[in-house]
C-alpha cells in the first residue's frame, strides 16, 4: 500500500501524461491551419470566393450558384488536395529519411531523389523514351516514379556499404543531384523548342497538372504507407539512439531500413511524378514537425505529414496571391517561403533540433 | 527458470581479421555477476557484441532459461543526437517489441528505474543536453527497464564520478541477486572488480587469458604480465580487498 501510494506520488508519470496531452493538442492545431488553408485555397483564383462561400458550395448549399459549386468541386478541389497528400508525402518521405540515415540533411530533394524522377519524366518529355512502353498514358509520371525509386534504392544499398558515414551518404546524394542534373541539362540541350519548354515548367513543379486520379493514387498511396510507419513507430523512434542501441533493444535495424526505405522511395516518388520537383517540403516539414513535437514517432510522423501538408497549402495559397490573375508554379514559392519559416524557427527555438 | 550463459570456444572476426578468439567460460548463473577485465582495444567490446548477436564469429553462445527479449546490452558509446527527453528514450526501450499501447504498468516501469538510478530530476530533459555521465545512467536504465535475465554492460561507469561508480555498482549487484540476472560488464577500475564481481575473465591481445574468481584473477602478477605495472592486493575490509598501484613495473 505504501509502495503503491509512493508510486503514484511521483511526478514523472503525470508529467509526461500532460506533455502527451499537448502534444495532441499541437496536432489538433496543425490540422486546424490545415483546414483553414484548403479553404482559402479553394476560394482564391481568378475569381475569388469568401470563406462563407466556399463552406456553402462545400456543403452543396443553394445559397450559391450552380457555377461556384463547379468551379469549387470540379476545378479547384483537386488542385487543393492534390497540395495537401503531396505535402504530407514528401514530408512524412523526408521525416523517414531523416530517421533511418541519422542525418538531418535527408530528404527526397537533397539526396537526388527528385533530381532523378526530373531526368526520367525529361526522357519522355523529349524523346517519347517511355521505361515501361505500355504505360503510354502515364508515361512521364511512369518515368519520374521508376528513375526516383532507383535513386532512393541506390542510396540505401550505399549506406548499408562498411565504413560508410552519415556524412558519406550526404555527398552520394549532391553527387546524385549533380549527375542527374547534368544528364537533365543534357537532355535539355538535345531538345526542341517545344519540349524544351515542357520539360523547364515540368521542373517546377506545378500543382495544376492534379486530376482526381493522380489525386486517387497519390491518396491511396499515403493512406498504405502512414499505418505501416506508425506501426513500426517506437522501433523507428528506437533508431534515434543509434543502430547498436537500437539493435539491442531487438529492432532488426537492417530489415527496418530497408523496408522503410522501400516505401519512402514510392511515398517521394509519386509526388513527383505527378506534379515535379517541389523541394524543400520534404526537408523542412519534418523539422518544422521536430521542433514543435519532439521524435517520438507516434506524433512526429503525424505531425510532420500535417506540417508537410499545410506548408503546400499554404504556398499554393501564396502561389495564387502573388501576382492577381496567375499561379506562380508551387516549386518556385516553397523554397521562398519554406526556408525563412524555417530559418526563424531555428533562431527562435531554444531546444537543439538536432 | 535461472538464465545461464555459457561461452565455448566464441571468437569475433572483422571480414578475415580475427580479433577475438578462444573464449571459453563455465557457466555463468543467474545472481552472477561477471566482469571482463583488460588493456584498451583488447576485444572486450568485440566480446560485448559477439554476445548481444550484433557481431558473427565462431564458436558457441549457449544462453538458457531466458526469454526471447531477456538479453540487454549496453554499448560503451552513449553519444546521441535527437530531441528525446530521458522519459521519452527509457519508455521507448521498455515499449520494444511489446503492446503498442502505452500502459500503466510502462509508466510505473519508468518512474521505477529512473527513481532507482535517482535520475528522475533529468526525466524531461533532452538527451543531447546531458553531461557523459548522465547519458551513462540513462543508458543503463533504458537497459534495466526492459528487465532483462542476461545483462551484458560495456563500460557502465567510465563516465562516473567515485560516489555513483560505488552507487550504480552496488544496484547492478544487488539487482542480479534479487532477479535472479545473469550480469557480465566490463570495468577498468580493478577496485571496483573486487568489490562487486564473482567471477573476472580477463582478455587481451585478442584471447582470453585468464577466468575464474575475482580474488585468485587479480594478482600481483596479473598487473605486472596484462597491466605492466607492480602493484599488490591489500584486504581492505572483511568484505573485498584493495589494488595499490606501486608504478610502472620495472624492466
Amino acid at each position: 500500500m505504501a509502495h503503491a501510494a509512493s508510486v503514484a506520488a511521483r511526478p514523472g508519470r503525470g508529467t509526461y501524461r500532460a506533455l502527451v496531452h499537448r502534444k495532441k493538442l499541437l496536432l489538433l492545431a496543425l490540422g486546424i491551419v490545415l483546414v483553414l488553408s484548403v479553404i482559402a485555397d479553394l476560394g482564391l483564383g481568378p475569381a475569388r470566393y469568401s470563406m462563407r462561400e466556399v463552406v456553402l458550395a462545400l456543403a452543396g448549399s443553394e445559397e450559391v450558384s450552380n457555377q461556384v459549386r463547379v468551379v469549387i468541386w470540379d476545378i479547384r478541389m483537386p488542385v487543393a488536395l492534390m497540395a495537401v497528400v503531396v505535402g504530407a508525402a514528401l514530408s512524412a518521405a523526408g521525416a523517414q529519411m531523416q530517421t533511418i540515415l541519422n542525418n538531418p540533411l535527408a530528404s527526397p530533394f537533397t539526396l537526388g531523389i527528385s533530381a532523378a524522377a526530373s531526368f526520367g519524366a525529361s526522357l519522355a518529355l523529349v524523346f517519347g523514351v517511355g521505361l515501361l512502353p505500355f504505360a503510354i498514358e502515364y508515361v512521364v509520371s511512369i518515368n519520374a516514379l521508376l528513375m526516383a525509386m532507383g535513386a532512393a534504392l541506390f542510396i540505401h544499398l550505399m549506406s548499408q556499404r562498411r565504413g560508410v558515414t552519415v556524412e558519406t551518404i550526404v555527398l552520394l546524394g549532391i553527387t546524385l543531384v549533380f549527375t542527374f542534373n547534368a544528364l537533365l541539362a543534357l537532355v535539355q540541350f538535345l531538345a526542341s523548342e517545344q519540349a524544351l519548354a515542357a520539360v523547364v515548367f515540368w521542373t517546377m513543379g506545378s500543382l495544376t497538372r492534379a486530376t482526381w486520379p493522380k489525386l486517387a493514387i497519390t491518396t491511396a498511396i499515403l493512406a498504405v504507407a502512414l499505418p505501416l510507419f506508425f506501426r513500426r513507430a517506437w522501433a523507428l523512434t528506437a533508431l534515434r539512439l543509434g543502430e547498436d542501441k537500437a539493435a539491442s533493444f531487438g529492432v532488426n535495424v537492417r530489415r527496418l531500413r530497408l523496408e522503410t526505405m522501400l516505401i519512402v522511395s514510392v511515398l517521394a516518388a509519386v509526388p513527383v511524378a505527378f506534379v515535379g520537383t517541389i523541394g524543400f517540403v520534404g526537408l523542412v516539414g519534418p523539422h518544422i514537425a521536430r521542433m514543435m513535437i519532439g521524435e517520438d514517432q507516434r506524433f512526429f510522423l503525424p505531425a510532420s505529414a500535417l506540417a508537410g501538408a499545410a506548408m503546400l497549402s499554404l504556398t499554393s495559397v501564396i502561389s495564387k496571391s502573388l501576382i492577381p490573375g496567375s499561379i506562380i508554379p508551387i516549386g518556385i514559392i516553397t523554397a521562398l517561403v519554406g526556408v525563412p519559416f524555417l530559418f526563424s524557427l531555428i533562431m527562435t527555438n531554444r531546444r537543439r533540433a538536432w | 527458470m535461472v538464465a545461464t550463459l555459457q561461452l565455448n570456444d566464441v571468437g569475433v572476426r572483422y571480414g578475415r581479421q580475427e580479433v577475438l578468439s578462444g573464449v571459453t567460460t563455465p557457466v555463468m548463473k543467474g545472481g552472477e555477476v561477471t566482469a571482463v577485465i583488460g588493456p584498451n582495444a583488447a576485444g572486450k567490446s568485440s566480446l560485448f557484441r559477439r554476445i548481444a548477436g550484433l557481431l558473427a564469429g565462431p564458436g558457441e553462445i549457449a544462453i538458457g532459461g531466458v526469454s526471447s527479449c531477456g538479453v540487454c546490452y549496453m554499448p560503451q558509446d552513449t553519444s546521441v543526437n535527437t530531441v528525446l527527453t530521458v522519459y521519452e528514450s527509457v519508455l521507448l526501450a521498455r515499449k520494444q517489441g511489446g503492446h503498442h499501447r502505452v500502459r500503466d504498468d510502462d509508466l510505473e516501469s519508468v518512474d521505477e528505474v529512473l527513481a532507482d538510478l535517482r535520475i528522475e530530476s533529468i526525466a524531461f530533459r533532452g538527451l543531447c543536453e546531458l553531461s557523459g555521465g548522465q547519458r551513462q545512467l540513462v543508458s543503463l536504465a533504458q537497459t534495466l527497464v526492459r528487465e532483462p535475465q542476461i545483462l551484458l554492460l560495456d563500460e557502465p561507469t567510465s563516465a562516473l564520478d567515485l560516489h555513483r561508480q560505488v552507487e550504480v555498482l552496488s544496484l547492478i549487484r544487488s539487482l542480479s541477486r534479487k532477479r535472479q540476472m545473469c550480469v557480465v560488464l566490463a570495468v577498468h577500475d580493478l577496485n571496483q572488480v573486487l568489490r562487486v564481481a564473482d567471477r573476472v575473465l580477463v582478455i587481451d591481445g585478442g584471447t582470453m587469458v585468464r577466468c575464474g574468481p575475482a580474488e585468485a584473477v587479480i594478482t600481483p602478477d596479473l598487473l605486472r604480465d596484462i597491466y605492466k605495472v607492480d602493484g599488490r592486493i591489500e584486504r581492505c575490509s572483511r568484505l573485498c580487498a584493495q589494488v595499490i598501484i606501486d608504478g610502472p613495473a620495472a624492466h
